[in-house]
């Protein structure tokens, strides 16, 4: 069976990771598996996990009042979820439902920001990789409002 | 201006509109029909290489260039795939069987399926930009042998605004293409992507140095399309788009679809990046 270290160092987002930050976060990692339709977080729940994605596909979702929860985005293997939750307020802001089996390494957030104040060089490498998916997601979100909006 | 792949002469009276049939109406979407027509004359040849576009006239009404959406191994009954957005296309997407429509064409350059032939082939469209996609994927599909991988990533704003949707399914069924379908936003029902096209590039398999990418959609979403493809390292000039202008006579006579020095009409509509990206997508000229 493979290492916690092992399965973090597979996911894209810690590619090339030292070995001896891959030990510190398998001090803080877990592996989850979801059921299809079960829900890895709810909006307004505190932020506890953040995950790496290994397999399956996540569904991002926000409710509203008039037509149920709409889909904003979908998330699948080798994807993060859950970054905003990192800052404070340390709460979720939509929820994510497993649309089919996933599975997950989830993160605990306490322990991954512990991690990273007594580690400032794991700290600043993980910014990077954060700074990376943020840099994407906006880069997406802009062309998806765009289109929502406009209908360029 | 060199062409980008074969392209069908059109007639001697490239001026004059031969009067087409309705046989067919489908609806796709709320605003979007697909029409199915035979030349009236009983005429019948009529070739086009996918890419293609032809002049469609609304009688009385006005015309308007309209990608061939059907497939170019079989080019009768004629396919055209059309939005109604303004005064002709609503008048064209009003016509039922037994209407008449005057079709001149074909015209302009085409996807370029035979230098592709060897190459992965990644297929990328936005909304409408199946329509004119379409005949190349059939095209690819009829000599699957001639291609590596092959994938078709399309992008709708909900999935109501997915076009061929039965069709997209059957492909999906394939062992020999991988479509990958994503809508900007969904219900929960709704089992594939949701998201913009651009995620789904990073994922796509193919190799950049063997690889022909066609991209066809909104402008905003070509020139992101084109970045992520530049990003995993494939060619300009392996990169294709289709380019939409205004038009009136469709063979370069007017002017009227002159983007700097080429004449979208007669040059394009479909170009390769690097024959392109210093018109495409700049602030008006
Ligand atoms: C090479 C080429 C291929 C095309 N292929 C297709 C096709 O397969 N199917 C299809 O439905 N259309 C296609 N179009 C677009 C089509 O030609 C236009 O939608 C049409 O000319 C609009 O004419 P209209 O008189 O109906 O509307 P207009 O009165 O000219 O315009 C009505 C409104 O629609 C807007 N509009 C005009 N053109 C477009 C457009 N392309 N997209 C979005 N909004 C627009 C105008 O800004 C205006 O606000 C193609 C265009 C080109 C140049
Ligand atoms: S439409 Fe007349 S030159 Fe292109």
């Amino acid at each position: 069976m493979e290492s916690l270290e092992q399965l973090l160092a597979e996911h894209p987002f810690l590619e090339g990771l030292a070995p001896h930050h891959l030990k510190t976060l398998a001090a803080c990692a877990q592996v989850r598996q979801f059921t299809a339709g079960q829900f890895l977080f709810r909006e307004g729940e505190e932020a506890k996990e953040f995950f790496l994605i290994r397999s399956g596909q996540v569904a991002m979702e926000i409710y509203t009042s008039r037509r149920g929860p709409i889909t904003i985005q979908t998330r699948q293997e080798g994807d993060v979820l859950g970054w905003v939750g990192l800052p404070p307020p340390y709460q979720w802001n939509f929820d994510a439902r497993a649309m089919v089996i996933v599975r997950t390494i989830a993160l605990n957030v306490d322990c991954l920001r512990r991690a990273c104040e007594e580690d400032h060089e794991l700290g600043y490498e993980l910014l990077k990789r954060f700074t990376g998916c943020m840099a994407r997601h906006f880069r997406s979100l802009k062309l998806q409002l765009l289109d929502i909006i406009h209908g360029v | 201006m060199a062409s980008n792949s074969r392209q069908f002469a059109v007639g001697a009276e490239p001026m004059l509109p031969r009067v087409f049939r309705v046989e067919k109406r489908v609806k796709e979407t709320a605003d979007t029909f697909t029409l199915t027509m035979m030349p009236l004359a009983g005429d019948e040849d009529f070739a086009f290489a996918p890419g293609q576009f032809n002049m469609l006239t609304a009688f009385g009404v006005g015309e308007v260039p309209i990608s061939i959406s059907g497939d170019p191994a079989a080019p009768l009954p004629l396919v055209h795939t059309i939005r109604a957005v303004g005064a002709v296309t609503k008048a064209l997407c009003g016509l039922r069987k037994g209407g008449q429509i005057g079709v001149r064409g074909p015209f302009g350059t085409s996807w370029p399926v035979s230098r592709a032939e060897g190459n992965d082939v990644i297929i990328v469209a936005g909304g409408l930009g199946l329509a004119p996609l379409r005949p190349a994927i059939y095209h690819v599909m009829n000599n699957r042998t001639a291609y590596g991988n092959v994938e078709v990533i399309y992008g709708a704003r909900t999935p109501y605004d997915m076009l061929y949707q039965q069709e997209l399914m059957i492909w999906r069924g394939r062992f020999d293409l991988r479509v990958r379908v994503t809508v900007d936003s969904a219900t929960p029902e709704w089992r594939s992507n949701v998201g913009v096209v651009t995620n789904i590039i990073p994922r796509a398999r193919f190799d950049p140095y063997h690889t022909t990418a066609l991209v066809c959609g909104p402008g905003v979403m070509m020139r992101y399309v084109v970045q992520e493809f530049l990003k995993r390292g494939v060619k300009e000039e392996n990169i294709f788009i289709s380019m939409e202008r205004a038009m009136k006579c469709g063979i370069g006579f007017c002017g009227h679809c002159q983007l700097g020095p080429h004449f979208i009409c007669k040059d394009g509509p479909v170009y390769s990046y690097a024959l392109i990206k210093d018109w495409f997508e700049k602030r008006e000229v």
